[in-house]
């Protein structure tokens, strides 16, 4: 195997760069949204760059991804790339080619849209499709989702950018703690130990180790070298799980979703934020989630019809505060609500200036 | 040839405006792909039951590397044995995710002839996915990736693949060259990518201003934010154009809303006291053709970012102000060497630098990585007087 190439590392992006970004690195001069999904970047030489954005699933087929080099083949040399929230985007330097690019996407059924104070691309993880730890799909809840919300992709403008993100489990592959909305898929029973296979499949300690709440201790069971679950001390993580394929958590019916909101990465205006919890828990509805389309639509549309322009999601609470976005979106505000973590006391309110609904 | 699956539910979603993953996946049955035909089997059955259907685990993987491959089973393998195993490949994705037809195409080949036709464009922490093969499959499909000058990404215990915004390839935002940074220390840490000897996950995003466009600020152990040193570039002129205009009302929209009050409007004027600016970019992105960052740039280095696994969520937290970001970035590799040294020798298993630095306190981490504390890393220094002092032997003891 003397030929075997190893530690070679991605490709040089070089390569792939069109002949109008190569011109232009790190020489643009300003950009502006043309019209939905459509930007244009003007370089200090004038020159002018058009990108096609166009919504995609994330699974993508083969046949797809063969289908969009074909249009960038058509319309764009075969320029294009995707985003940090799985939209692709197609490199265009001819402005002639710009209106005929978004009609061929459209017919495809690749919506184009995306930019500016609205909704782009939810970003998400495997659920169903792909993962062991998945208390939701994530694919099927991102559709009909959007489906609904489509509208804010296209050309609906809300005060600001209203980023959504979903996760199926507590392990929140994608930044699901820090968005607008996050949809986070919930396990709300310890696991169920198996005994048998335990000491087969899984190292004890390491699984002991794994909880983060030390909800795990060894014990013997039956015979079996095992361990037990402290049940009122398990915070449904899926830690164990990832570790030991012995301690499943999956479950039917205590499995569903949550709603977080208000956190953002972005540091325009204010610091980075957190989400935080809206509604703690609504059933799996498959295939089109009903209660959890109904939930995200509410906050979007109580925002929109309440926040300033500019206002993310968080500012927009923080100036309106916490009673009042309980009050106008009729969420219910729970115990479950309150933190009960570590440091949860610096959550408390520990003044009076809190407002009135 | 797998059996046409029946997806009553899954129809559901075939319908409405915004692409549909379940087309995706019947696009790559009916091109042949007996894994696709049964992937719609079980996530039907998954739709019907509310359950998932895979297993996680068994050391899989191409020889020599012990990241970039997940391995993945079904529990059902009897009634849907095209997926029993359904293994994902990492594919470091080029700097930017930029590509042409023609390397897309190449890579479809493969993935055509060795594996489920289904791809995740892209992955959360930045790969492109191949989403499900058989074992058997892994070693082909590395060779020919690399034959077109593609490699895995990373999984486990190691440094994952970084990732970057496009910078200065599109954006006159960019304080720094991201995927320049982002392909040079991805290439300088081949090992630490491909063989996991780290306590826990390591991740590198770089953005190029503080829009953040790759999340880095939350996500990664190792943020690289733009950011600048001297002044906003204010473009009298274009000021003026937009104060004649109708798009933005810049006593409202600009003045306003910048968080330390630092900007000054006099109706034609604007004026903005530097040295009070956070630069947080919101005056720049409203009026992008009269203000721009300025001209001293580099990057503020952020450490410790992380999702609730396991002791809760965290920022990252200034390590570093600022940082010039000038190829080899010599200081950036140093740092995040000692901190990997640090570490690895003392954080617990699936313990993240992040929970590891709260545990051991900033100070002492700062101290073992050689770093002088300066006031930029706290948002105000401590409140409680229980100050562990550490007296040396010329101290006290008269
Ligand atoms: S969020 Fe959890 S269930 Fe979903 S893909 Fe990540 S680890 Fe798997
Ligand atoms: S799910 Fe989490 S909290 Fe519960 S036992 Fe497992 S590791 Fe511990
Ligand atoms: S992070 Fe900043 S520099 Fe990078 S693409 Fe986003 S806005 Fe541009
Ligand atoms: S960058 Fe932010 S803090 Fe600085 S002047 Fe502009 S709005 Fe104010």
């Amino acid at each position: 195997m003397a030929d075997r190439k190893t530690d070679i590392g991605p490709p040089h992006y070089e390569k792939f760069l069109p002949p109008i970004i190569k011109a232009n690195y790190g020489k643009w001069k300003h950009h502006e949204i043309v019209k939905p999904g459509v930007l244009m970047h003007v370089g200090q030489s004038g020159d002018k760059l058009f990108s096609v954005r166009a919504a995609t699933p994330r699974l993508v087929s083969t046949v797809t991804i063969r289908l969009f080099a074909d249009i960038a083949e058509e319309f764009c040399d075969g320029h294009l790339r995707w985003t940090s929230r799985n939209n692709v985007e197609f490199l265009i330097s001819d402005s002639s080619k710009v209106d005929p690019c978004v009609a061929r996407l459209t017919k495809e059924g690749y919506p184009v849209g995306g930019t500016g104070p609205g909704i782009t691309n939810i970003v998400h993880t495997q659920g169903w499709v792909h993962c062991h730890s998945a208390a939701t799909d994530a694919s099927g809840v991102v559709k009909a989702v959007m489906d609904e919300l489509f509208p804010y992709f296209n050309d609906k403008k809300l005060p600001a950018k209203l980023r959504i993100a979903f996760a199926c489990c507590l392990n929140m592959c994608g930044a699901v703690h820090c968005s607008d909305i996050s949809i986070l898929g919930v396990h709300r029973k310890a696991p169920v130990v198996n005994h048998e296979q335990m000491n087969k499949m899984c190292e004890i300690p390491s699984t002991v180790a794994a909880c983060p709440t030390g909800a795990i201790r060894p014990a013997t069971v039956d015979g079996n070298q095992s361990v037990e679950v402290i049940e009122e001390q398990c915070m449904f993580c899926a830690n164990c799980y990832t570790v030991c394929p012995a301690m499943t958590l999956n479950d039917p019916i205590n499995d569903g979703l949550s709603i977080w909101v208000g956190g953002k990465v972005s540091q325009a205006r204010s610091e980075p934020m957190f989400s935080k919890l809206a509604i703690p828990f609504i059933p799996n509805e498959p295939p089109r989630w009903p209660t959890t389309v109904a939930a995200v639509k509410n906050i979007v549309e109580v925002y929109a019809a309440h926040a300033n322009n500019y206002e993310r999601m968080g500012e927009w609470i923080e100036r309106i505060g916490w009673p009042r976005f309980f009050d106008m979106t009729g969420i219910e505000f729970t115990k479950l609500h309150i933190d009960d973590f570590s440091h949860a006391g610096e959550t408390y309110q520990r003044s009076v200036h809190f407002k009135r609904v | 040839m797998a059996t046409k699956r029946e997806t009553p539910l899954l129809d559901e979603l075939m319908t409405g405006p915004w692409p549909s993953f379940v087309k995706e996946i019947k696009l790559s049955a009916d091109d042949g792909k007996d894994a696709a035909s049964d992937l719609l089997g079980v996530l039907e059955k998954s739709y019907n039951e509310r359950i998932g259907h895979w297993k996680h685990g068994g050391i899989v993987g191409v020889m020599g590397y012990g990241g970039g491959v997940i391995g993945r089973y079904n529990d059902l393998p009897e009634e849907f044995p095209a997926v029993a195993h359904f293994h994902t490949i990492r594919v470091n994705q080029p700097s930017g995710w930029f590509y042409t037809a023609d390397v897309l195409r190449k890579i479809c080949d493969i993935w055509d002839k060795h594996g489920s036709g289904i791809t995740n464009m892209h992955g959360s922490t930045g790969d492109m996915v191949l989403l499900g093969c058989n074992t058997d499959a892994l070693e082909p499909v590395f060779a020919e990736l690399t034959e077109i000058g593609f490699d895995l990404g990373g999984s486990g215990s190691d440094m994952r693949t970084p990732s970057c915004c496009c910078g200065e390839a599109r954006c006159e935002w960019a304080c720094y060259d991201t995927m320049a940074a982002c392909h040079d220390i991805t290439m300088h840490f081949q090992d630490e990518l491909h063989r996991p000897a780290f306590p826990y996950k390591w991740k590198f995003k770089f953005s190029g201003c503080s829009n953040d466009c790759v999340a880095s600020i939350a996500r990664s152990d190792c943020s690289v934010i733009g950011t600048w040193s001297d002044d906003i570039q204010v473009d009298d002129a274009a000021i003026k154009e937009y104060a004649d205009g109708k798009q933005v009302d810049i006593a409202q929209d600009v003045v306003r809303l910048c968080p330390t009050g630092c900007i000054s409007f006099d109706g034609s004027k604007l004026a903005i006291d530097n040295a009070d600016c956070v630069r947080c970019m919101h005056c720049i992105n409203v009026m992008p053709k009269a203000l721009a960052p300025g001209k001293e740039r580099g990057a503020t280095i952020l450490i410790g970012a992380k999702a609730p696994i396991i002791g809760g969520a965290l920022l990252a937290s200034v390590m570093v102000p600022f940082l010039p970001m000038e190829a080899p970035y010599d200081d950036l590799k140093e740092l995040a060497e000692a901190i990997w040294d640090l570490w690895g020798e003392h954080g617990k298993n699936r313990e993240r630098v992040g929970e590891f630095i709260q545990r051991i306190g900033l100070g002492n981490f700062l101290e073992q990585i050689g770093l002088e504390p300066t006031p930029e890393m706290v948002a105000h220094p401590r409140t409680n007087p229980y100050i562990f002092f550490e007296l040396g032997e010329e101290d006290g003891e008269e």
